[in-house]
């Protein structure tokens, strides 16, 4: 009952949207203020709808009501609370649900939030929105309906692929999709925008909130994801270009640079037109990613050929969206006036160049990413594009973007003084400098190119503290009123520098893993060891553990170091009988700079285990940084100029935004 | 991620599946050797997984073409005879790198045009933007056209 429930909420959801479709941009074209205001409660219902049916699916799984299809395919009743819930999304269908679930909430946020809107944009946003809940709507009832019954119910379901039934995993996807949807306001604002014809600085305003909520949640889902192959693939490996991967790469990539872009068009009214293209991008990126995941095509074009109702109809919302946004754009682009000169040295420019190295990085992952699908769909030559290609590519695009990435915020606007600003970054480049030849000292025997990867480490954190050192006049003036200036700095300069140097954390991470691991591949009988950098491994015996729905054959690792005992690690291989498959569980030592990653392998033979075991030099740099990233992105969220329903008052008046 | 997506859509695919990655029985004894198969063989996808190259995945026909590797170079096969071995076999699917030929000249070539079409594009938009440059101050010809228009008006102004 409460599942018919989920279904028919879901059915009226698609009512509800194709009025808040329909009515307000009615409105909002004939200028009659009630029709627009049927936007908002419109929107409000459509969440709760939305929400009803995502709760009934949940309340299936959580009871293991296994007469609902999509129970029995993902579910099974000895599985721990956690991954029954996480199985509602862990599959096709509901996954689908929980990405409608998503962009109904953001349509909602704005009905509830949006008061400082003007009428008509707000009521053009929420229609603009709603169609795109009606197309994923339409998707879900009539492709991939997650209430399907069955009858005879079965007693116990198949259960949940062991792969999903992890912790960052459970929590990933969540985080993805809130990214993914979340360019489905900006899209939603760009498209309401070039309908007006109109865009100005309140536009702008809008836009940059939103942009930062889906960076950040994108920022998340992507590492979430990094860090969970990394322990769980049984090798240490953390990034691998593979086309899901780089589906979830693109729109991030395109954000960001939207991200830099609308700070120009919010402070200086420049670059509108590219930031409205940069909107209808990343949205469409996101698009394409849900397609490439969804539709099966990435398997082989010939799966998508099998079974192709699905596929075929995200392929017609990709190109309705797609097709008809960028129409619209090349339509009405050319009416909105841009303003807001600026000389070729100034930060207008630096984000200009920001922006067209992103372009050329994304467009670079576009092609190496599709090129083997249309290859084999035109030709039936079948190519594979690997890991090397987007080595070759993509690293020399953002080399030099990085190296820029302190300069920037140190510029002014308009026309800068470069002299000066490089004058700023003196302390960090010589801190750079020092770090490569350190480096080299220290590790002249790895890849010659990693010392310089450390020093673009260094120049990123260092030039984000330097930009911090220099706004709060740091050493220039006394101490007491540095910090004053500290605390009135805004928000979104703590934001800027905070993800800077988070990005070089980040690369310092990468650069350690890819040039500095030790890796040690051998077979042992309890009681023998091994060394790995500096570390002596013991296999002391390897033993049978039950867990909740699964059963694990254990090794117990002594871990020791100069004759001092470390510990023991447990590394586990696990066999889930419900779903009969297995799936291995790195044990990890960190102490921060490193990680000692072991691995247990099959029985060898004559009592002997294979035993794999790396040494992954400042592997953890790589989330730590990443989600110093994503606190930056928070910090800008939370800055007073773009709080939701901010005062507009004498407060926000006497709050300027100083030092810009 | 890439097994998310495997799990997601084909969860038979490597059910039951958990051989091993590179074994050390599989090894060679000449660590020159070895450094060698293991370089080649991160360049050689493995054909029935997602994306993985033969070095990281632990199918068992990715440990068949491991095997394969190690005998060519044990029989003293340079790095390409190998690749010309694996791929006169399974073709160029195989390679993990496309060779540059006319099918991959758009791949190969297409990130550099985007480069340079950034560039064309961030010149074009700079020039747009280019406001009057007033602190540069007139040039010569300038100054002598703002002269010439001051005189024009100022004959005006005394004829009327």
């Amino acid at each position: 009952m409460i599942v018919e429930l989920g279904h028919f909420a879901l059915v009226l959801a698609l009512g509800v949207s194709l009025v808040q479709m329909a009515v307000p941009a009615i409105g909002a074209h004939r200028r009659e203020a009630p029709l627009m205001r049927v936007a908002e409660p419109a929107a409000l219902l459509q969440f709760a709808l939305v929400a009803l049916a995502f709760a009934a699916l949940t309340y299936a799984f959580v009871v293991s009501d296994f007469s609902v299809k999509l129970v029995y395919d993902n579910s099974h009743s000895a599985k721990p609370l956690i991954y029954k819930v996480s199985g509602v999304w862990g599959n096709h269908e509901g996954s689908m649900v929980l990405w409608v679930l998503i962009l109904a909430l953001f349509g909602a946020l704005v009905a509830l939030f949006g008061n400082n809107l003007p009428d008509t944009l707000r009521a053009r946003v929420l229609a603009v929105q709603a169609s795109i809940a009606v197309a994923f709507l339409l998707f879900i009832l009539f492709t991939s309906n997650p209430f399907l019954r069955l009858d005879p119910a079965p007693f116990e379901g198949q259960g949940l692929n062991p792969i999903l039934q992890d912790r960052a995993l459970a929590f990933h996807p969540p985080w993805l999709y809130a990214g993914y949807v979340g360019f489905s306001m900006t899209f939603s604002f760009a498209v309401a925008a070039l309908i007006e014809g109109r865009v100005d600085a309140s536009w702008a305003r809008w836009v940059r909130p939103w942009t930062l909520a889906a960076w950040l949640s994108l920022t998340i889902g992507i590492a979430m994801g990094s860090w969970w192959a990394y322990y769980t693939l049984g090798w240490g490996g953390f990034w691998f270009w593979d086309p899901v991967e780089n589906a979830s790469l693109m729109p991030w990539i395109a954000g960001t640079a939207l991200l830099h872009s609308a700070i120009v068009a919010e402070k200086r009214g420049a670059l509108k037109s590219w930031t409205i293209l940069l909107a209808i991008l990343a949205f469409s990126l996101s698009l394409l990613g849900t397609f490439l995941v969804r539709s099966g095509v990435l398997t082989s074009v010939h799966a998508f050929a099998v079974d192709p109702a699905r596929g075929s109809f995200i392929l017609g919302i990709l190109i309705v969206f797609v097709g008809g946004s960028l129409a619209l754009y090349a339509w009405r682009a050319p009416m909105l006036k841009t303003g807001g000169l600026f000389a070729p040295l100034s930060r207008e420019s630096a984000l200009l160049m920001n922006n067209m190295l992103l372009s050329a990085a994304v467009a670079s992952v576009f092609v190496g990413t599709l090129y083997p699908l249309l290859l084999d769909g035109l030709t039936g030559m079948k190519i594979t594009v690997g890991p090397p290609f987007f080595n070759y590519t993509f690293v020399p695009i953002f080399v030099p973007l990085l190296c820029l990435v302190p300069l920037g915020p140190l510029l002014g606007w308009k026309r800068a003084d470069v002299k000066a600003a490089a004058e700023r970054l003196l302390a960090a480049a010589g801190l750079a400098l020092v770090a490569c030849l350190a480096t080299f000292a220290v590790a002249h025997d790895g890849p010659w190119l990693a010392p310089f990867g450390m020093a673009l480490a260094v120049w990123l954190v260092a030039g984000a503290a330097s930009e911090i050192a220099w706004r709060i006049k740091l050493f220039s003036t006394p101490l007491a009123e540095s910090l004053g200036r500290a605390r009135r700095l805004p928000r979104a300069a703590w934001g800027t520098a905070l993800a800077h140097g988070g990005l070089g954390i980040a690369v310092a991470g990468i650069v350690g893993v890819t040039a500095w691991r030790a890796e040690l591949i051998t077979s042992l009988a309890p009681g023998e060891s091994a060394e790995i950098a500096g570390y002596t491994l013991t296999l002391e015996q390897v033993g049978l553990r039950d867990g909740p729905n699964y059963e694990a054959t254990v090794g117990v690792v002594r871990v020791a170091r100069d004759g001092r005992e470390l510990g023991t690690l447990l590394p586990e291989k696990r066999r889930f009988p419900a779903e009969r498959q297995e799936k291995t569980e790195a044990a990890i030592r960190t102490n921060g700079f490193a990680d000692l990653y072991v691995v247990l392998g099959e029985r060898a033979g004559d009592g002997k285990w294979v035993l794999r075991a790396y040494h992954n030099n400042l592997a953890p740099w790589i989330w730590i940084g990443g989600a110093i990233m994503a606190l930056g992105g928070a910090m800008s969220l939370m800055d007073r100029r773009l709080r939701v329903g901010a005062p507009t008052g004498a407060r926000a008046r006497l709050a300027p935004a100083p030092a810009e | 991620m890439r097994r998310l997506l495997a799990a997601l859509l084909l969860s038979f695919a490597f059910a039951g599946a958990a051989a091993a990655l590179v074994d050390p029985s599989e090894r060679l004894a000449d660590p020159a050797q070895e450094e060698r198969a293991r370089e080649i063989s991160k360049n050689l996808r493995c054909l029935v997984c997602q994306n993985q190259s033969i070095d990281d995945s632990d199918a068992e026909l990715a440990g068949d073409l491991r095997r394969v590797v190690r005998e060519r170079i044990a029989a003293g096969d340079s790095d390409e005879e190998v690749y010309d071995y694996v791929v006169a076999r399974y073709g160029e699917f195989v390679l993990m790198t496309p060779p540059f030929e006319p099918a991959t000249w758009a791949l190969w070539l297409g990130p550099v045009f985007f480069v340079l079409a950034g560039a064309g594009i961030a010149i074009l938009v700079l020039r747009r933007h280019r406001g009057p440059a007033a602190d540069e101050g007139l040039s010569r010809e300038e100054a002598a056209r703002v002269a010439v228009l001051m005189k024009d008006s100022g004959h005006s102004d005394d004829a009327r």
